[in-house]
């Protein structure tokens, strides 16, 4: 078999293969769901087909008589010491968090709201049980639009809280008033984020495994956060943290959908607990679509005061945020990272912003690739158009006047943030001139000819990432920390161990960890093995999400990695009997200065360390250091994206022709991994541009519940795209390093859609809601030439 | 997404097939849609026979002014075919043109015919074609229009114990063509249209409009009768009735279906 040979060195900056690659393309990959435990039994679990119901009665004779069945539990069998926790309590927004028992006790609020759970020998017969579970409902009247929600008389998801009202956030600057009555201009726009399900290749799935004797458990599970599972078990399941050890074998994509904790994680281990085997569940598809968080779901009114040239003197949101029926782990602090970015790159210092979230009768909202932050980019984005329109200004241009300048950072924006660095204008500048936007008015008229329109629009965004300077997440009402862990170990034979806090699920940790260690401490990549996401082998860290695993997690190894090399340079001053002052680093070893002959190489130091013959005074054994950092700031990354689009007149849809997206992340530590992440945001901001939403009919149905309703693009509809960056190194940690795992998604939905009003703008249109299906946007164009 | 206990067998004669069916069990031929039906439980045959194994019922071959399909023919192998892109151009562009090369190197045209989905292309295309099937049963063999065969949403007028052997595809379609109109590339038709300008005039079918294939009689009188193609395509969706979803509204369907009637029509002229 021909070995993959690498194009080019190991070290930052090189375009390496991904050494993990190997094991995933040849079927190596072992997720929960390759996991067999000997005695394990398997369970599926009974789901409410109702949007809202009382549950009048439930029977289990019947599936607890099919041979196989071993047991179905319900509420009030199934052990558990409280419900499912929220960990986010924004100060000041009267947060509610209604009481998510395991198993829903007498009401069910949301179609796919787990029941019962049947457990037997296999998962046919489990669910073949399923079938047989009986359960006696009363259904209730339903909501499921935030709006809808929140006024009047609206049906009451819980009946403790007579206004559906889960938490609101008020945020305004002093003077703003007086700011927004003296504009010169007003401009108004209502922006509607759709729901959209995150949909990660590997659905979610998990195994229990009680130890009856020891009160240990251990759950192996499809999460982007081991150790806050671990100690929710903790607390839900009633036992010792100590007790809980969490495993996250390969996992197939998480897109924030993972950086949850679910009913389903305690429930198998409570079920192991009852049964005494361990107990394997393994969501599946149509169940991921109701069972699985959702994202997005905003419905925005914004109002700009303007001056003549554009520029924003004043701006007001009101939003609603569609929390679904319950509260996941983060789901209030979403919309408040919206809040957060709503003046985007822009120097807005006068600003209202109201978000209004609501209990419906829907799945959960929670983190989904970019979470809150593409809401508030998509908005101010669509914005940005929608002013330059009213003014009959170039979009470009109305963007510039509003820009933060270079000169500006570190910036402090109107809604509390420090933007660590940026150049706005030159990512601009790039990007307009990669994707010929001079040249645009030829293309269009060139389009028209063809009997089809065609637009041209931008996206400029900056995003906080970096997630989070732990005193900030405390701040905000995050109950968790921002920082993270690092150890690095070398061994006696020089080759590294290196243990990291966040838990890849396709991102290429292990390719970009090494890059690391070989270019700041010489040890070849090939040499490095990284491991994570099992709490028995690693100290605590936070996971992986909010593009921080490089600007949090990576700087925790690059710290380990100093301390190291500075640990095997007392080393190597006592074997080569000279001071550490003589000595220099050359990458790969320890030389005194100007004397190439004199000098020791890591894998020497680490060898030396270990045998620990000869240490200095006062040094341990071993080659080894952990680092736990907390970061100052957070990061921000930002770019501009263009899209060109057609549009056929006939059938309505739109087409993308051009795609450009130019983006600063600091420094890159591999371009190609940089590149895919790019172009799996651009993807997904695409698939909510012009295929994904999640769709509740009236009676609280999802009206999307497998593949063929819920339209995910595939390779076959993304247009070729041109990649490009600018680097402009972020101050707030030492690898100048920002985040890229969110951008794309961020940027790209705004940049499409401005594209396709655009196109129409000869029409009059003036605005288009997502996904921009063929049906809409002809009946936008019909109605436009009626 | 868990199907029930059923039963499997493997025939390797259509003889064998027909025993099965008989006593109960269901044809399974590519299983790209019985599959999805029995792991959402739509479906939960008891016992299946897999049609795989028989060699009798794959290939295209030449019979006199007709070509003769085995039901086990792959789209992939129909869209290649080069006797079908000669003579029935339409039903190897409707072959090609379904899900994936995935799906297309394992669903069959028997299938799709004996599936009869409301979105399905292949039985647009057929009807277009003027085509038949050729089904046996215990009693023997009889052929079967297209326009008799699919009588509702997933249903066929083919008796419990009758499997499809052959699909009769006329010659004589080789200025034909068909328009399919969907969203992502995989994704089935929202609307497609199959044109056949033969001999004795104008064909056109679509599918996605109803609960089965269906004649475009406005179309086909318009064209038919010396109409220009402009007004035979706003002709096109008259009487159709199709529902409104999210795919669209029912007027926007009927747009489209005078859209690919037209597109189709343009393009089989060549
Ligand atoms: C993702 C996806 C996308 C698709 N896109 C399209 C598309 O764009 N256009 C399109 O037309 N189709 C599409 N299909 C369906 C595809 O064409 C299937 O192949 C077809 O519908 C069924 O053919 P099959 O051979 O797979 O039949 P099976 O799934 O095996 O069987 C389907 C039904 O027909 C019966 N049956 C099968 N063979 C016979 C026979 N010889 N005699 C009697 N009964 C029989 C079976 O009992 C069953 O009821 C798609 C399918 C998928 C999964």
């Amino acid at each position: 078999m021909a070995t993959v040979e690498r194009k080019t060195g190991g070290g930052i900056g090189e375009a390496v293969l991904r050494k993990e690659d190997r094991k995933f393309v040849t079927g190596e990959g072992r997720y929960v769901d390759d996991l067999r435990l000997p005695g394990m039994l398997h369970a599926v679990f009974v789901r409410s087909p109702f949007g809202h119901a009382r549950i009048t009665g439930i029977d289990t004779a019947a599936a607890e008589a099919l041979p196989g069945v071993h047991r179905v539990l319900t509420h009030a069998t199934l052990p558990a010491e409280t419900g499912v926790l929220c960990a986010s309590n924004p100060p000041g927004s009267d947060v509610r968090q209604p009481e998510q028992p395991l198993l829903a006790r007498d009401e069910v609020r949301y179609v796919g709201e787990p029941v019962a759970i049947v457990i037997a020998d296999d998962r046919y017969l489990a669910r073949d049980g399923a079938d047989l579970v009986h359960v006696d409902y009363d259904p209730l009247p339903v909501v499921c639009d935030a709006e809808a929600a929140l006024a009047d008389g609206a049906p009451l998801v819980h009946s403790e809280y007579p206004d559906n009202a889960a938490a609101t956030l008020f945020h305004e600057t002093d003077g703003f008033a007086e700011a927004l009555a003296g504009a010169a201009r007003t401009v108004e726009l209502r922006v509607v984020n759709q729901r959209v399900t995150p949909m990660p290749m590997e659905t979610r799935g998990c195994i229990g495994d009680w130890q009856q004797s020891t009160g240990e458990v251990t759950l192996h599970t499809s999460t982007q956060v081991a150790h806050f599972v671990r100690t929710f078990i903790s607390f839900v399941c009633g036992t010792s943290e100590a007790k809980v050890r969490v495993v996250t074998p390969d996992v197939g994509g998480g897109f924030g959908a993972k950086l949850n904790t679910y009913r389903e994680e305690f429930a198998v281990c409570s079920a192991s607990r009852v049964l005494g085997v361990p107990v394997k569940w393994i969501e599946d598809r149509s169940e991921n679509a109701v069972a699985t968080i959702h994202g997005r779901d905003q419905i925005q009114y914004y109002t700009a005061g303007v001056d003549e040239s554009g520029r924003i003197v004043a701006l007001k949101l009101e939003a609603f945020q569609n929390n679904g029926a319950y509260h996941q782990l983060l789901t209030p602090t979403i919309s408040h990272l919206t809040v957060f970015m709503v003046p985007g790159c822009y120097d807005i210092q006068n600003i209202s912003i109201r978000m209004r979230q609501a209990f419906t009768n829907t799945t959960p909202t929670d983190a989904y690739r970019g979470a809150g932050r593409p809401e508030a980019t998509h908005g101010i984005e669509r914005l940005m158009d929608a002013i330059a329109d009213d003014l009959g200004l170039d979009p470009a241009e109305v963007r510039r006047v509003n820009f933060i300048k270079p000169e500006q950072f570190p910036y402090s924006s109107s809604t509390g943030l420090v933007y660590d660095s940026g150049d706005y204008d030159t990512t601009l500048d790039e990007a307009l001139r990669l994707a010929d936007y001079a040249g645009f008015a030829a293309r269009r008229a060139a389009s028209e000819a063809n009997g089809r329109y065609r637009g041209i629009g931008l996206s400029t965004y900056v995003e906080v990432c970096g997630l989070a300077p732990s005193a900030v997440t405390a701040a905000i009402g995050v109950g968790a920390p921002g920082w993270e862990h690092s150890t690095v170990r070398l061994h006696p034979t020089g080759k590294a161990t290196v243990i990291t806090g966040t838990s890849p699920h396709g991102q290429g940790h292990a390719t970009s960890w090494s890059q690391i260690v070989q270019t700041e401490l010489g040890v070849p990549f090939e040499d490095v093995e990284v491991i994570h996401g099992d709490t028995a082998f690693q100290p605590y860290g936070l996971g992986t999400y909010g593009s921080r695993s490089l600007a949090v997690g990576g700087v925790a190894l690059y710290r380990s990695l100093g301390k190291v090399r500075e640990k095997a340079r007392e080393i190597a001053a006592n074997l080569l009997e000279c001071s550490v002052d003589d000595l220099e680093w050359t990458g790969s070893s320890w030389q005194v200065k100007g004397s190439p002959d004199r000098a020791k190489t890591i894998q020497e130091l680490a060898g030396a360390a270990w045998a620990a013959s000869s240490m200095p005074e006062g040094v341990e054994p071993v080659l080894e250091a952990t680092t736990f950092h907390d970061p100052p700031n957070f990061t921000f990354p930002f770019g501009t994206h263009v899209c060109e689009v057609e549009i056929d007149p006939d059938t309505g849809r739109v087409e993308i022709v051009n795609y450009t997206a130019v983006d600063d992340c600091g420094n890159v530590i591999n371009p190609m991994i940089v590149d895919g992440q790019v172009h799996g945001g651009i993807i997904q901001g695409l698939g909510q541009a012009l295929y994904e939403e999640t769709v509740y009919g009236e009676d609280g149905q999802m009206l999307t519940p497998t593949l063929v309703e819920y339209l995910v693009p595939s390779a076959a509809d993304v247009p070729p795209m041109t990649l490009a960056r600018t680097t402009t190194p972020s101050p707030s940690n030492p690898m100048g390093v920002k985040g890229i795992g969110e951008a794309g998604t961020i940027a790209a939905s705004a940049a499409i859609v401005n594209a396709a009003v655009d196109a129409l703008s000869g029409l009059g249109v003036r605005h288009l809601e997502m996904p921009m299906q063929p049906a809409r946007i002809w009946n936008v164009i019909q109605e436009a030439t009626s | 997404m868990i199907p029930s206990t059923l039963e499997y067998t493997k025939a390797t004669s259509i003889d064998e097939a027909i025993a099965a069916v008989q006593a109960g069990a269901r044809p399974l031929a590519g299983g790209q849609s019985l599959v999805p039906m029995m792991r959402l439980r739509l479906a939960a045959p008891g016992a299946v026979v897999d049609l795989g194994g028989v060699a009798e019922l794959v290939g295209v071959c030449e019979d006199g002014d007709e070509i003769a399909v085995g039901a086990m023919t792959t789209h992939r192998a129909v869209a290649a075919d080069p006797l079908i892109g000669e003579h029935c151009r339409l039903v190897a562009q409707a072959a090609s043109g379904v899900g994936s090369l995935v799906i297309r190197s394992r669903g069959t045209i028997g299938g799709s015919l004996a599936h009869a989905d409301p979105h399905g292309d292949l039985p647009a295309a057929i009807l277009a074609a003027g085509g038949s099937v050729v089904a046996r049963g215990p009693g023997g063999e009889r052929r079967i229009e297209i326009g008799d065969l699919v009588t509702s949403y997933l249903t066929t007028s083919l008796a419990d114990d009758e499997i499809i052997t052959q699909v009769r595809l006329p010659k004589g379609n080789a200025q034909s063509a068909y328009a399919k109109f969907h969203r992502r590339a995989i994704d089935w038709s929202i609307v497609g249209v199959g044109v056949a300008i033969g001999a004795d005039g104008v064909r056109a079918a679509a599918t996605g409009v109803a609960d089965r294939p269906t004649r475009l009689a406005g179309f086909e009188a318009a064209v038919n009768g010396g109409g220009s193609i402009a007004e035979a395509a706003a002709a096109a969706g008259e009487g159709l009735d199709p529902t409104s979803d999210l795919d669209g509204s029912a007027e926007y369907k009927r747009h489209l279906v005078g859209v690919l009637a037209q597109r189709a029509y343009l393009e089989a002229q060549g």
